[in-house]
């Protein structure tokens, strides 16, 4: 073992050097949300979060997630099932396509919605002849928030069911089983960590999105305004306190996050031992 | 002998969830995003070049690029640091730094925004050091680059720490053995391992920094030509409904993010043929 490590001195540097850097970068700005968010007491922190159009943010929030989630859950399990126990060609490219949400920042993520759906967008005339709104409305921050969040749940997925093979389902296929019941019975219960996984982080994610939200809401006050949206607003608007208030609690959101998914990761170690 | 389209297997399910990947990922990522291009198509090369080359568009290209490759720089000498010490050493408190070099995916870009800047302000917490030394720290392209950073970090980390961990001890205490000392051994024979990974991981947090926006907008300043990114010029031109100009801008930092990409995934071929699985 003595090879394989620095002298003393080294190792106490380098684990000063990463602890100083990550308290600079990551924990100070976690705490100035919470020093600012009670910066004016407590009375002030709760009147920020039941306010009328802090509480409208929330359940535009929620509902977002609630549409997204699910959705993107369907895909990611139709498409891992399809990657990962099949051959066929074409994979790496449909596999390219499904992180392509990725590398597109979140602005152009937006954009793509108002050149298709916006008032000078290609179905622009046939949506406002029918009376339809898409951007600038719910269906738009649904739609962009889909978009950004596609691959987060296939993702984790994939390399979970690769890794299983096929053996399980020949297995039951072949002592009789249905399709369908081999699918419920055999291969969701053994991803069902890596599917809680996905759910963690598409959740977060849907919740947090801000820019292409930003591009497709129109900010409309008590209608299309989602949590970080609203912090936007109120931090312009220089009510500080009540910008970090909200904020806190897409905060705690994020700590939850990371929390679950250290419990997660670690009862999926304990599966492939 | 004529291949087929997919190897037969006994497993139900192929069409059904083939055909719904492919439907679901048309309709809300492929259709969507073609609509850029249909767009530029409808432009003239000149007329995209206009766009593109304008003083201020090329003065937002610059920032954007510059500020994301400082902080890739950045996050490849402090990254490499922080996933050497995870993965080497013991020290109170490891769990939790090692569960909160995600934080920067899991929180809200806007909340990471407005607490950096608040931060750095020159009332700031941190912006009162950097004014006594005569530095300014938020809205300035340093802002930005502290902002990038702040972003990236998880990337370098998290793609670093599974192949330090991969790395064979044998080659390790071979060289010991052959009488290598240990700053020998870790710049001769662990560094050209782990170079490829640490590579990709630079390139995905360079290739995340540049279409970035949450985090920054609040910390830039926004400035034309001076503390504007690229992102925020596409919101400009989009509030201003010149949809064609915010198009050909995106289309500038599409190309980009899909070289980096590739380039992200050469190296990661490289990586694995580093530790000897292909």
């Amino acid at each position: 073992m003595q090879v394989r490590t620095e002298p003393r001195i080294v190792r106490y540097v380098l684990i000063t050097i990463a602890l100083v850097f990550f308290g600079l970068f990551l924990v100070l700005p976690l705490v100035c949300v919470f020093q600012n968010a009670l910066s004016k007491g407590w009375v002030v922190y709760f009147d920020a979060l039941r306010h009328p159009d802090a509480l409208a943010a929330m359940k535009m929030t929620m509902i977002t997630a609630l549409i997204v989630v699910p959705c993107n859950l369907i895909f990611g399990v139709a498409a891992a099932w399809a990657v990962s126990k099949f051959d066929f060609k074409g994979k790496n490219l449909l596999l390219s396509f499904i992180d392509l949400p990725l590398s597109v920042s979140p602005v152009i993520a937006g954009l793509i919605f108002i050149l298709l759906f916006g008032a000078q967008g290609v179905l622009g005339p046939w949506l406002i002849a029918h009376n339809i709104r898409i951007v600038f409305a719910w269906p738009g921050i649904i739609l962009a928030t889909i978009f950004v969040t596609v691959p987060m749940v296939a993702r984790e997925l994939i390399p979970i069911m690769k890794s299983q093979g096929t053996e399980e389902e020949e297995a039951a296929l072949t002592l009789g089983a249905s399709g369908w019941k081999t699918f419920w019975m055999v291969s969701i219960p053994n991803i069902r960590w890596g599917i809680l996984y996905g759910v963690i982080l598409c959740n977060a994610r849907a919740m947090g999105e801000f820019g292409a939200v930003s591009v497709v809401s129109g900010h409309i006050r008590g209608l299309t305004n989602t949590m970080p949206l609203h912090v936007e607003i109120l931090y312009n608007e220089y009510q500080s306190a009540a910008a970090f208030a909200v904020a806190s609690i897409l905060a705690m959101l994020a700590i939850v996050t990371l929390i679950a998914k250290s419990i997660v990761e670690a009862n999926i170690r304990q599966g492939q031992k | 002998m004529k291949q087929k389209f997919v190897k037969k297997s006994i497993l139900p399910g192929f069409s059904l969830s083939l055909g719904f990947t492919v439907f679901y990922l048309s309709l809300f990522v492929l259709i969507p995003l073609s609509m850029i291009f249909l767009r530029t198509s409808s432009l003239s090369f000149k007329e995209f070049l206009d766009v593109i080359m304008a003083e201020r568009t090329l003065a937002a290209y610059r920032l954007s690029f510059g500020t994301a490759f400082a902080s890739a720089c950045i996050n490849a000498v402090f990254g490499l640091i922080v996933a050497w010490v995870l993965v080497r050493y013991s020290f109170p408190g490891k769990r939790i730094v090692d569960a909160m070099v995600d934080f920067p995916l899991a929180l809200p870009t806007a909340v990471a925004g407005i607490a950096l800047t608040e931060l750095y302000v020159p009332n700031g917490l941190l912006g009162k050091f950097l004014q006594a030394w005569g530095i300014k720290g938020a809205f300035t392209p340093f802002g930005i680059t502290i902002a990038l950073t702040f972003i990236g970090l998880p990337f370098v980390v998290r793609t670093l720490q599974p192949v330090l961990e991969d790395v064979d001890p044998q080659i390790e205490e071979a060289a010991a053995s052959l009488g290598a000392n240990r700053w020998q051994t870790v710049t001769m024979v662990i560094f050209p391992v782990i170079i490829p990974a640490l590579l990709t991981g630079v390139t995905l947090a360079f290739a995340r920094a540049i279409g970035e926006y949450g985090s920054v907008i609040f910390i830039a300043g926004n400035m034309p030509m001076k503390t504007e990114i690229a992102p925020l010029l596409i919101m400009t031109k989009l509030e201003q409904y010149d949809y064609t100009g915010a198009t050909a801008i995106a289309v500038g930092m599409l190309l980009i993010s899909f070289i980096l990409l590739g380039a992200a995934n050469f190296f990661q071929w490289l990586t694995s043929r580093n530790l000897g699985r292909t």
